[in-house]
Parts: structure tokens; sequence; C-alpha cells
């Protein structure tokens, strides 16, 4: 089953990258998707516990997740290019500094897309993550503002709270949901 | 059609080329390495994006099969860019952090990095 979803994933990126619909190309293609899924198919889905309903679900809110970080990417770049633009003296606007918390995610991916969606909001950029710490350095302080104030562990704060919405859910009933 | 289209395209490439002119000066105004980070790793990714979507919707003026392909591969690129550009911010900032370069700070100036870990205890 996951052999043959990998084997369509392959197929479909072959037909928008070949561009050729005649027969002898497409079962070229399908020739060698299926020798490719075959060989590696063990690659794509690492985990074979989680179902494919599971999968599907997670991949759907990705999608909305991935709208909302769209955004957060926008109102990103105003803010640099007013932070480069209209500053006169840099010194008095910025107050760069680094700060770590702890991440309540587990699994390694959710990490990455934490990580990720950190860097790609207004002000903060991800540095490292070490067993789920994240290290992470802010422009300015009003940019740190949500994610800097955890030192109650049971807090989460709302980025994590979008990443954990959609990978790992049962986090959010431990911590109290919409707090 | 085609005007508005062109009005789209145009538009696309200009906003990207503003941002992209934010990250510029962003670059070299900014005081420290950490900083101008910030602006490299995230004008980078939204002005590219941009203009490939400028270059994926100059393909629809002749729409067939072959330029929605070709459309298609752009936004792919659109794709890797979006995943590639914070990931590769995420491991330049983690490099120069390993080889404590020092950070600007506002109160105290130029720190070295090492200072920083200490007072975090790492």
């Amino acid at each position: 089953m996951f052999g043959f979803v990998t084997f369509l994933l392959m197929f479909v990126l072959w037909i928008v990258m070949s561009g050729q619909f005649d027969l002898f190309h497409l079962s070229l293609g399908v020739i060698s998707c299926a020798i490719v899924a075959r060989m590696s198919g063990d690659l794509l889905f690492q985990d074979r516990q989680t179902d494919f309903r599971t999968r599907f679900g997670q991949a759907w809110r990705f999608a909305h997740f991935t709208l909302w970080l769209l955004w957060q990417i926008i109102t990103a770049n105003l803010y640099i290019l007013q932070l480069a633009l209209t500053t006169r003296k840099m010194v008095e606007v910025l107050d760069p500094h680094i700060f770590s918390f702890k991440s309540h995610l587990k699994t390694p991916f959710a990490q990455f897309v934490l990580a990720n969606a950190i860097t790609l909001t207004p002000g903060t950029v991800t540095i490292r993550i070490v067993d789920g710490v994240f290290t992470v350095h802010a422009i300015t302080g009003q940019a740190a503002g949500d994610l800097e104030q955890l030192d109650n562990i049971q807090d989460i704060n709302e980025m994590e709270r979008r990443v954990a919405a959609v990978f790992e859910p049962e986090i959010l009933q431990n911590t109290g949901g919409d707090k | 059609m085609n005007i508005y289209l062109d009005a789209i395209v145009v538009l696309l490439t200009f906003v990207g080329l503003l941002f992209f002119h934010g990250t510029t000066v962003g670059i070299l105004r900014f005081p420290d390495f950490y900083t101008r980070m910030h602006a490299a790793g995230k004008g980078d990714t939204l002005s590219t994006m941009l203009i490939l979507f400028g270059f994926a919707a100059y393909q629809l003026h002749h729409p067939s099969t072959a330029t929605l392909l070709v459309a298609g591969k752009i936004i792919f690129i659109a794709v890797l860019v979006f995943i590639a550009s914070p990931t590769a911010t995420h491991a330049i900032m983690d490099a120069g952090y390993e080889s404590e370069i020092g950070a600007w700070s506002a109160k105290d100036g130029f720190v070295s990095s090492c200072l920083i870990r200490k007072e975090k205890g790492e």
C-alpha cells in the first residue's frame, strides 16, 4: 500500500516533469517509477504505524497552516523592509538578543516545521534545536514577544500551538488547549 | 485580457524586487552577522517566490498543456525555495553561533558569543 502511494506520487511528478503524453513516454515512466518504488519505496513513508487517514488529515491541516505562514512571511518582509529603509538610527531601534525555550513537540519533523515557522515570522530566527530546546535570535524585544514568555512549562505559545494542531493534537489536550 | 495578465506579471516582479531591495539595504545596514541573516533569510523567501509566481503567470499568455506544465514546474521551484530558504538561513546561523561570531547588543555594543553562552549556562 505504501509502495503503491509512493509509485503514484512519483508518477504524477514524472508526468509534470516530462510533459509527454504518448504511450512510449508514459510506459517508460511506469517502468522506472515501479523500479524506484520497489527498490527504495521505504524512504518516503518511514513511519508505518500512521495510517493514511491520519496522514491525509495532517496534510490538509498543513495546507491551512501554510496559508497562515504565507501571511506571516509577508508581514515579516514588510517589517524588514520598514526596519531597513525607514530607520534613521539602527542603534536606537534594534535590540537583538538570543533566548531559548523548551518545545512540547516530540517528533523531529514537527520541530523542523516549528523552526522554519519561527524563522519565517517577523523578527525571529531559529539558531538550533537540541533535544527539543530551541535557541532563537530575535531582532527586537517586541519581536520575541510571545515566544519568550515561556517560563511556565505548561504554557504553549501561539506558533507552537498551531504546529501542534497539525501534527500532534494530543499535546493541546495535555496543556489545556486554548490557554 | 493580456494587458491585465501583463499588469499582474509586472506587479509581482516589481513587488519582489522591492522586497529584494529591502533585503539588500538590510544586509548593508544591520549591525552584526545575526541581524544581517534576518534580512537575508526572510527577504529572499518572499521576493524569490513573488518573482517566480510572476514568471508562472507570464506562461499563461498562451495557455496550453505545455505552458501550464512549465508554470507548474516554476511553482515546484517556489515550493522548494519556501522550504530550503529558512533551512539554509538556520544552517548559516547555527554555523555562526558554533564558531562564536560576536553579536551586537543595544546595551553593550559588540559582545562575543562565548559571553552570551556563559550567561545562558551552556
